[in-house]
């Protein structure tokens, strides 16, 4: 096989300008070293020799169409001689496919680009919420609904999504509690004790756990469990078509899909709130017991003391409102998802990131609440 | 590129065949989809292979471009045993051809330009800017605009995919095109387009067809030769006006069905 090259003549004595002779494979491998050679030609018209080329594909047809552009551009004329006519063929194809310069989108300015993609960004964020808050007055309205027909709730799913964000989810929140509240101890044990009041570790641990960590701690296991989940069977579901074919059967998805999976979620997580606090509790006091020596007798009696009831009723509160945020969240992605399995992922990493978010911002609008009305 | 010894034998006709099927057997569990089929494809012809639902065309077609294994038989491509040739022989085969997909199957997170690219990656000495010329010729051959370059395939219509996907499978200008189904789901005025497409970068390039349809007027506009599949094996080959000949309860059926003769009568104006 003869090596891929190309040779040019500078416009002889004879006049008819310079030539460029083409010899050997025009193929897409060959090109690149061909469109180097041919940077810097001679003044003048040119003739472009194929007489010798061998075979050409389109990437050599596109370097002999895109020289020919570029010449012509610069005002000076080339000819293509000695092409064969499958070289001919291939030629006039790419030439007229070739876009020409004013077919192509304009060039943008890379800094216009940015501060248009920051705009769009801020634009779709606004819209984002606003849509989002609008979803959750659909789910509300959906619920009202349904509490004046009850029948048409679907138990089924009901159950089945209860099971699936609560029974299921109810050994990793224990184990997370557990830990925390040993945490807890062992933290504040190591501190109080430098005051000798290390009894109050009962006292930190109690109001710690009861009022914020126990819930918040759910509520975010709960959010990447669950949002995530949510977002990821809806939004299949929205790529197969079926949210649509849904629709034109007259079965409103919000009441067959989201209903479910959002109230399953506000009756289960003040559940799972409470299994963490609980097991926290019972972490906390083991690690008392054994790095302090308090007895569970003595950590009993002194957690009595240690809050009133609000201290509990503070954080249970919470939680029904945690639990709306993350299945709006989840099933709001969800239904955004479009086309593309791409967009699916994106949107089910949004939905965590977004409901744990939010879950921090409303927690800490709690605090400042509770602090506002004294409890 | 070297070439792969093409020693096959020639037919009659002098006619170079780069794909032969021999003898070829494929089972699904107790089911046998094949059973003894022989199929040459010849050098530079648009061949197209009919058939009923669940004949096994597209594995046939997924056989021959190694997705699916047969059980018994072999397959030549360029001389070259398929079935039993070392990894870097196929490669080297495989670079040779496209396949087109029915739906394209597109990268769905690259855009066209970077779907057309991708196989060109495997190209050693190749500039990139070089790559993305040659990759937005790829895409303005199959007729799409400049502007679809950069879009992602969830934005493009069905038609708009399957031109992508053509223009990927012609990425390294291949010398044999596989494509399933290339018509399917498209408007007649969009797969009569599509058509044309095929035959004249067909003509141009000099490719080398394979396809699967069920598309009777795609048969009538592209293909020189029609294979039919039926027994589990090609029934019969030959041009469009040979099948009309054949004699057999199938073949009679679709060539002679209410379709086929809308088909032909368009083909006559």
């Amino acid at each position: 096989m003869t090596e891929a090259g190309v040779t040019i003549e500078a416009a002889g004595a004879a006049g008819g300008g310079s030539v460029v002779r083409f010899a050997g494979p025009m193929l897409a491998a060959d090109v690149s070293a061909l469109r180097d050679r041919l940077r810097a030609l001679p003044d003048g018209p040119v003739t472009l020799d194929l007489g010798k080329a061998g075979e050409i594909d389109t990437a050599g047809a596109w370097l002999v169409v895109t020289l020919r552009r570029r010449l012509a551009a610069e005002g000076i004329e080339a000819r293509v001689e000695g092409a064969n006519p499958k070289q001919a063929l291939i030629i006039e194809t790419v030439e007229k496919a070739l876009p020409t310069a004013e077919d192509r989108p304009r060039p943008t300015n890379a800094f216009v680009d940015w501060v248009a993609t920051i705009g769009a960004k801020v634009h779709d964020f606004g819209i984002g919420a606003v849509e989002m808050t609008g979803f959750g007055g659909q789910i509300v309205a959906c619920f009202l609904a349904t509490l004046a027909r009850p029948w048409r709730l679907r138990i089924t799913a009901l159950v089945h999504h209860m099971q699936d964000v609560g029974l299921n989810a109810a050994p990793i929140v224990a184990l997370m509690a557990f830990l925390i509240g040993v945490v807890l101890a062992f933290m504040g044990a190591v501190q109080l004790r430098q005051f000798g009041a290390e009894v109050f570790v009962i006292d930190l641990i109690a109001i710690t756990l009861l009022r914020e960590l126990g819930i918040l701690m759910t509520a975010i296991v709960v959010a990447g469990r669950s949002a995530s989940a949510y977002t990821a069977a809806i939004g299949s579901m929205k790529l197969r078509e079926e949210i649509d074919a849904m629709r034109t059967l007259s079965l409103d998805p919000i009441e067959t899909l989201v209903l479910p999976r959002v109230l399953a979620l506000v009756l289960m997580l003040p559940l799972l709130g409470f299994l963490a606090n609980i097991t926290g509790l019972v972490g906390g006091g083991l690690m008392a017991w054994a790095e302090l020596g308090i007895s569970p007798a003595l950590f009993v009696a002194r957690l009595q003391d240690a809050g009133d009831a609000w201290t509990f009723l503070t954080g249970m509160i919470k939680a029904p409102f945690f639990a709306a945020i993350i299945g709006l969240v989840g099933c709001y992605e969800g239904m955004k998802v479009e086309k593309s399995a791409e967009s699916l992922g994106t949107r089910t990493s949004d939905s965590v990131v977004i409901s744990i978010f939010l879950i921090i911002v409303l927690d800490a609008a709690f605090a400042v609440f509770f602090m506002e009305v004294g409890v | 590129m070297s070439d792969a010894p093409t020693e096959a034998p020639a037919a009659a006709s002098g006619r170079e065949a780069v794909i032969r099927v021999r003898g070829l057997v494929t089972r699904f569990g107790p089911a046998v989809i094949h059973d003894g089929l022989d199929l040459d494809v010849w050098r530079g012809e648009v061949l197209g292979v009919v058939g009923g639902s669940g004949t096994g065309k597209s594995v046939l077609l997924r056989e021959i471009v190694g997705l699916l294994r047969p059980a018994e038989g072999s397959i030549e491509v360029f001389g070259v045993d398929m079935l039993h040739a070392d990894a870097a022989r196929r490669r080297e085969v495989e670079t040779r051809w496209g396949v087109m997909f029915q739906d394209g199957a597109l990268f769905s997170s690259l855009t066209v330009r970077e779907n057309v690219e991708a196989p060109m990656r495997i190209m050693a000495h190749i500039e990139p800017d070089l790559r993305r010329a040659l990759a937005e010729l790829k895409v303005a051959l199959v007729g799409l605009p400049p502007d679809a370059n950069d879009k992602y395939p969830a934005d493009l219509s069905g038609g708009m995919k399957k031109r992508a996907g053509l223009a990927r499978a012609m990425a390294l200008d291949p010398e044999i095109l596989f494509l399933d189904e290339p018509t399917a789901g498209l408007d007649p005025i969009g797969a009569s387009a599509f058509d044309d497409l095929i035959r004249s970068l067909q003509q141009a390039l000099g490719i080398t067809v394979f396809l699967v349809t069920h598309d009777l007027d795609t048969l009538h506009a592209t293909c020189d030769r029609v294979a039919v599949l039926a027994e589990k094996r090609v029934l019969v080959t030959g041009t469009m006006a040979d099948m009309l000949e054949v004699d057999h309860p199938w073949v009679h059926e679709y060539f002679h069905g209410p379709r086929a003769r809308a088909a032909l009568a368009s083909a006559g104006d």
